[in-house]
């Protein structure tokens, strides 16, 4: 599970202010908000590639905040997959395990069952510039995998797709996220990806957190306009009649 | 129907349109001369400056002077050969401290933002834009200090003459260096930052996500860096002439070895050493290419 309490941190003219986060062992967690309201950052924080200035980070019960990224078991999915290029799909899925001083076969053998569960035995040999936009999704997500995290955080995973394959690999994430009962959470703008996947939602805007509950929820009562503009986007970007019109 | 009748005209077909969509608007003249006009001038431009080369090339192999027995005579001359032997050693040196050097100040002008990071940045490029001339005039006022003759004093003391090898060594390093840096800096740019992060969340520490990400990514930029530095090296004259000096067998290296046949009438072994050091000059734009284009078949 995720715990974070009252993280502030700043970044430039950026600022996280008194953000506290919650997601269950096995939950799915999507954060949802505008380009530039802090997501991003709060993944990173999580992952220990950002120090907080106040607050605290806890993995599995334990608190990591000052921890380095590798010492957080965290496994982290960027908007732009962030396969490294010089190395083929295999050296890609393997990269974690080779870092932690396994050896060339052994690392081949420990990320098999993830190789099979997202089904990409078929790329292993091929170079990630030949990859589609699905396959580099898979992959990077098998990468991220392969470590055995404890958690999962997906930033914007899906955002650079178009909507069928968007669809496929959100069920394919939640898909492998039920069946690894991984503690996930996944950073998005759309309403309709939330609901594809998400167990709760958190709305967060200009650097905190807004609401979270379940999408029904929110849409149900939203505590704030920044809620309000998410989850019913037509209702708050339609002007209001004039008076006297009665339809 | 009778003869008097007007039959209405019968429906014009709509003009077919090609199969890959709307035909596209024809071309106006204007800009038909306006786009050979411009190729013309760069091509033009680009053949007058390849002709040059080639013309130089070429007189040269059709000199008079040129003669393919003096050029392997150069081999068996010992003074020539002395020349290229130490071309070449003082040349693989540089090229070894370029490769230790380059690296991480490269590394460290992309990734970190330090108080006088511009100033630094400029002070390094100095020795691009500096005659050769100044540097070397430059190096002996430097040497000729009390700072420069304790250093020079340490350095004869261990067998480093200043006025033979290691001296010529550290005119290559000064003036060479700084073309590998900026490519190796280059190179480090082009990296995106991001792959390191994410290394370092897949259980990297900070030194092996240098090694198995950046460096790797960065790797075809520095070897062509080095080459290029290398090349440099090899061809450097005016600053030994000035700090080094022009000793047979002591500092002669092959440019030495050029003006030395020149100014005492040895036209065709001075135009046979120029002759090997093209083809010097060759293997290294081929390899820069080569390896700047990332091609796998250098095996590096």
């Amino acid at each position: 599970m995720i715990d974070a309490r009252a993280i502030c941190l700043t970044a430039g003219t950026f600022r996280l202010t008194s953000v506290s986060l919650h997601v269950a062992p096995g939950e799915y967690f999507v954060l949802m908000g505008r380009t530039g309201s802090g997501k991003s950052l709060l993944v990173r924080c999580l992952c220990g590639l950002i120090d907080p200035t106040a607050g605290s980070v806890a993995i599995d019960g334990v608190d990591v905040t000052g921890l380095e990224p590798r010492e957080r078991r965290v496994g982290y999915m960027p908007q732009d997959c962030g396969l490294f290029p010089h190395l083929d799909v295999r050296r890609n899925v393997t990269f974690s395990l080779r870092a932690r001083g396994m050896g060339r076969r052994a690392a081949t053998a420990a990320a098999a069952p993830v190789v099979e569960m997202l089904d990409i035995g078929r790329l292993l040999d091929r170079r990630v510039t030949s990859l589609s936009g699905g396959e580099r999704q898979k992959v990077a997500l098998a990468r991220a995998l392969a470590g055995r995290p404890k958690v999962l955080l997906l930033d914007e995973p899906v955002s650079a797709l178009d909507e069928p394959t968007r669809r496929d690999v959100c069920a394919e994430l939640l898909r492998v996220q039920r069946e690894l009962r991984l503690a996930t959470i996944h950073v998005c703008h759309s309403l309709a990806e939330a609901r594809s996947v998400a167990d709760r939602v958190g709305v967060m805007e200009a650097g905190t957190i807004h609401q979270t509950g379940t999408i029904a929820d929110l849409t149900a009562e939203a505590a704030t306009e920044a809620v309000e503009r998410l989850v019913h986007p037509v209702r708050v970007n339609t002007p209001p009649a004039p008076p006297g019109d009665a339809r | 129907m009778t003869s008097g009748e007007k039959t209405p005209p019968p429906p014009q077909p709509a003009p077919a349109e090609p199969p890959g969509g709307r035909a596209a608007p024809p071309r106006s003249l204007g800009r038909t001369i306006s786009r050979y006009a411009l190729a013309a001038v760069t091509l033009g431009f680009l053949a007058l400056f390849v002709g040059a080369i080639v013309a130089i090339l070429v007189a040269d192999l059709a000199s008079r002077f040129f003669r393919v027995d003096v050029l392997a005579g150069l081999f068996g001359s010992p003074h020539v050969l002395a020349a290229m032997k130490l071309s070449g050693m003082t040349s693989g040196i540089t090229l070894v401290l370029v490769a230790v050097f380059c690296v991480p100040i490269g590394y460290a002008l992309s990734r970190y933002r330090f108080p006088g990071h511009a100033v630094v940045n400029t002070i390094i490029d100095l020795p691009i834009v500096m005659p050769p001339l100044a540097i070397g005039v430059s190096l002996l006022v430097l040497f000729a200090s009390p700072p420069g003759r304790w250093i020079g004093d340490r350095m004869n003391s261990i067998g480093w003459d200043r006025n033979a090898a290691a001296g010529i060594v550290l005119c290559q390093f000064l003036l060479s260096v700084p073309f590998a840096i900026r490519a190796s800096k280059s190179a480090f740019d082009a990296v995106d930052r991001r792959l390191e992060e994410l290394a370092l969340t897949l259980g990297c520490t900070r030194t092996r996500a240098f090694r198995t990400v950046a460096l790797p990514m960065a790797r075809g930029g520095i070897l062509a860096g080095c080459v290029m530095a290398w090349a440099r090296a090899v061809g450097l004259y005016g600053p030994l002439m000035v700090f080094v000096g022009c000793v047979r067998g002591k500092s002669e290296v092959l440019p030495n070895t050029i003006y030395l046949e020149v100014s005492t009438g040895g036209i065709e072994v001075a135009l046979a050493a120029t002759m090997v050091m093209i083809a010097l000059a060759g293997a290294a734009l081929v390899a820069i290419h080569g390896l700047a284009s990332g091609r796998r078949w250098w095996g590096l």
